[in-house]
Formats: structure tokens, sequence, C-alpha cells
């Protein structure tokens, strides 16, 4: 042990995908499909607001909170998608990233020893963000025969005196997995009956598919007093480099939230949050065009997939696919490796989200056509001298 | 428009299995959908788009706005379509506003084009004048960036 470190960091692990992300960036010439972001630039007319803002001088602090005409968006934007409605005034937060809405969320709600339960495979700091805010997380897997859908049932049988917080994140990074809104329902009951706080990372609500739509927990009734719903411009918008997302709930959990966030970030930059507003309040033309894409390689890849004899369940929401490959007899880390060294085809191994996902591979199809197309040839040659 | 289209639109050497995947149809789907629009001239051509100064940096294209007297009989069409037969001329549109006719002509150089518009399109007896314009440089066409803009690295994995 180092003793200069504080030992909670030390209890945490690394994140799987930087391993990997070394090797990857070790090799020339991959053809990755191992990352988590659009491959679309910013549409014009969002990265043009945030010129304009900063051709206005706009380059101060702003509230705490984010600017208030962001918070206006953000209120109507949730009510149109989601059904929500949450004050501008006192129960919207602008942060920097859904990843530090979950941070500030876990941060204000846990007490030493709380814990906290999450679905698996899931968003790799789901874990660590638990524990760094002194919880203990409490994963729950879920499995592909299910179409990585959380189940009220199993949700109950981890529920202890200590458990305070579920986590949820539908559609799901990784596995694509949508929530039945059925399930969902027993989930919300559950989580009065036991009194749990729920914190939903809700990131990828706009990126459906089959018509299929995205139900927040939070529009469930009685279940917007206990719940933080994390949401942002990153996914929907081609926005990650911007840093910005917001949270939305009950007004003492956001001043608490707030608080945190005050004293460790101030606020989250002002020309992503003009941008944000751009975003919301004219994006949908945009956002549209790269769905369709979107739906276009997923089409794609779970045709590839299929015809690779892959098992797996057809994703309804996100970017990723979320394939079984325990037939090549390799581990999830092994494919990823090999497939790397022998073909040059980067996938995140399906470990790097959790102990659920052995056996598994992510690929994002957030890759345009012409690589996708190539990866797969690679992928399906890889396999094929893997089984013979 | 329909997404088949759309994506022929951007890339008409997609094989028909590969957009039918693209699309969850099937490929006899596809290519009967495609048979049908050429048939009935939805889909009037293939063709690639060339950056032609890349190719040949004296070759000049002139935008022409063209006022001309419309016939008794006909109006316009019949004189456009006489501008149009002239193997220089790329694009004609009928305009609203200040003048009639937009013809677009492709020659090797300056002099070409000049000697098109002296000898061939200002003779012509409904042509009352003619206004050309050179094109200077070409920044999108068909909505392609002739110079691709840079695009930012993405790091090669992320979560």
């Amino acid at each position: 042990m180092n003793s200069r470190i504080s030992s909670i960091v030390q209890k945490i692990p690394k994140s799987g995908i930087r391993d990997f992300f070394e090797i990857v960036q070790s090799m020339g010439d991959v053809i990755s499909l191992g990352i988590g972001e659009p491959d679309f630039v910013t549409p014009w007319h969002i990265r043009e607001a945030a010129i304009y803002a900063l051709e206005k001088g706009k380059t101060a602090y702003t509230s705490n909170l984010g600017l208030p005409r962001l918070r206006n968006t953000i209120a109507n934007y949730i009510q149109q998608k989601l059904q929500v409605s949450y004050s501008p005034k006192n129960e919207i937060l602008v942060c920097v990233g859904v990843s530090e809405g979950i941070d500030l969320a876990l941060r204000a709600i846990l007490n030493p020893g709380d814990e906290v339960l999450y679905h698996e495979p899931c968003y790799v700091s789901y874990g660590p963000t638990i524990t760094l805010a002194g919880g203990v997380p409490k994963p729950l897997s879920t499995r592909m025969e299910d179409h990585f859908v959380l189940f009220a049932a199993d949700i109950e049988k981890a529920i202890t005196p200590r458990t305070k917080v579920l986590m949820l994140n539908f559609p799901t990074n990784p596995t694509g997995a949508l929530m039945p809104y059925e399930e969902l329902t027993k989930i919300a009951e559950l989580c009065i009956k036991h009194d749990l706080l729920v914190v939903t990372d809700e990131i990828y609500s706009e990126l459906t598919y089959d018509g299929l739509a995205h139900h927040s927990i939070a529009a469930l009734s009685q279940m917007k007093e206990r719940t933080i719903l994390l949401h942002g411009v990153s996914k929907a918008f081609a926005m990650t480099g911007w840093r910005l997302g917001f949270a939305c709930g009950p007004a003492d959990i956001i001043e608490a939230m707030m608080k945190i966030h005050q004293y460790s970030i101030l606020c989250a930059p002002i020309m992503s949050q003009e941008a944000a507003i751009e975003a919301l309040e004219s994006g949908a033309p945009s956002l549209l065009k790269m769905h369709h894409e979107y739906a276009q390689r997923r089409n794609f890849v779970a045709a590839a997939c299929q015809e690779l004899k892959l098992p797996f369940s057809f994703p309804r929401g996100a970017f990723y696919i979320f394939p079984n490959i325990a037939k090549t007899g390799l581990s999830s880390k092994d494919f990823a490796l090999q497939l790397l060294q022998e073909k040059k085809v980067a996938v995140v191994p399906g470990t790097a989200f959790g102990a659920a996902g052995e056996g598994y591979i992510r690929c994002s199809y957030a890759t345009n056509m012409e690589k996708l197309k190539i990866a797969f040839e690679k992928i399906a040659l890889f396999i094929s001298e893997k089984t013979k | 428009m329909d997404a088949l289209l759309q994506l022929l639109q951007k890339d008409d050497r997609t094989s028909p299995a590969q957009l039918a995947a693209q699309l969850g149809l099937s490929e006899r789907e596809v290519v009967e959908k495609i048979r049908q629009w050429e048939a009935d001239g939805t889909i009037l051509a293939y063709h690639a788009v060339v950056d032609r100064e890349r190719l040949d940096p004296n070759l000049v294209t002139a935008v022409i706005e063209v006022k001309i007297t419309p016939e008794r009989e006909g109006g316009f069409d019949r004189i456009a379509s006489r501008i149009a037969r002239f193997e220089e001329v790329e694009n004609v549109y009928l305009m609203s506003g200040g003048y009639d006719l937009l013809v677009m002509v492709e020659g090797k150089s300056l002099r070409d084009v000049a000697s098109f518009v002296a000898h061939k399109l200002s003779t012509i007896e409904a042509v009352q004048s003619c206004a050309t314009r050179f094109r200077l440089k070409t920044y999108k066409e068909n909505g392609i960036f002739h110079q691709q803009e840079e695009v930012m690295e993405r790091l090669s994995v992320a979560p």
C-alpha cells in the first residue's frame, strides 16, 4: 500500500477500458468499435451558437445552478420528452456531464455503509463512484435471455435494511437494453414500499429504435419526489466534449448537490451552456438525422451478428450491440485482445462493464458504415479461425 | 424522402445486400424498388461527383443569366430545351426574378466559354441578353465539401 494515496482510492480498480485504451493507442491502423461517443461532429448550428456567445464576450461564471435561460429550456425539454415537470428555480442543476451528476447525487445522499443497487453490465463509473461516495456497490446481474432488463423481483431479493439507492440506466450502455413500462411500474412500487431513492441516468433516452419509447421512472406516480433524473446533451446532440449535463430532482436534494458542485466545480462552462440552449431548443432536426443513421447502422450490425451466429439481445436503444462470443471458447478479454492483435479491430471486453459482462463484447456502432463493414468482415474471419 | 433513395443519393455504389441490411428489408425488395425508380424516371442517372478543378485547373465554369422573349406557343420551354442541347451546357433552370434562364456552362478555357456565348447562345433569336459570370472557387457541390474539414480524432476506446 502506498501511504501517500488515500486507501479508498487505492481500493477502486482502474477502469478496464483504460487498460485496453493504452494497448489500442500503441497500435496503428486500428478500426475501433470501442468508442462510446457519437462519430458525428456537433451540428454546425450548435457550434455556431457557442461561437456567437464567445463573440459577445460570454466568458464569465454563471449561477451555480446554471444559466436561468438554460434551466428554463431544460424544464421545457424534460416536460416535453419525459413528461415530468421541474421548477427551473430550484429543481434543476446544470453540471459537467452526467458523470458529475452521478457523483454529486451519490455524495449528496449516501452515508458511509449505505448500499446502492444497480444493474450490470453497466457503465464503468457506477461501482467506483458509489465507493468514492462512501457507499457499498451492490450490482444485480441482468441477462441476455431477458434482454438485459432489470426485474423488480431481483431488486427485492437484494434489498437489506442498509439499501438506500437504486441506480438505473435505460437505454443501457453497454447492452442497448430498454426498460419495459410494466416492469418499470413494478420497480417504482418497490422503491416506494422500501423508501428507496432512485438515481436514473437517461442520457440515451433520445436514441431508441423500432418506434419504442423510453419511459422515465420519474414520471410515474409518487416517484418524482424520490428520483434524481440525470440527462445531458452529449449523446443525442453529439456534444460529448462540451461536458454538459443536468440533474433534475426534489429541491432538497438538488440544493445538497449544488453545495458540493459550488465548492468543487462552481459552474459548468458558460459556452457549453449557451451551446446546450441551442441544442435543446433547435436541435431536433439534427438529432433526427443522426438518429436515422444510427438506426440503419444498428440494423446492419444486428444482421452481421446474426450471420455470425453470435447470440445477442436485439438492441433497442443507445448505440451499442452486446453479442455473446462464448462459442469461440475465449474469455471476453482474450477475445478482445486477440481480435485487436490479429485483425486490428477494437471492441471492449464485456467484463469492463462488470462481472456479468463475461462472455460478451461491446461493439459501438457510432462509427461510419464503411468502417463497420470492414470491421465485421474482419470479425467474421477471426471467428471462423477461432472456431475451426 | 424514401430512406433507400436517400442512401443511394449518398452512395449509389452500395450493394443491394448492404442496403437491405441497413434498412431491414430483403435484398429482393431493394432491387425491385430500385428497378421501379429507374423505370419511372425517379432515378435519372448515376454519376461520380468529380473535383474538376483538381483535374484541370484551367477548366472554367460560367453561370449565365439569360433573358429571353417567350414564344406564343411553348413559352420558355422550346428555347430552353434548344439551349440545353449544346454539349457545353451542364444545367439549365427557368428562374423567377430579373432574368429567365440560368444556364451553367463548362469550358476548357475562358475563350471557350466566351465563344460559346458570343456565337451560339446570344445568336439565338429569342435571346435578348446574356450576363456571364465565372466561377472562381467551389466550396460545396451537391452537398459535398470540396475541401474536407479536418475531423478531430476521437479517443480510440472510450466508455
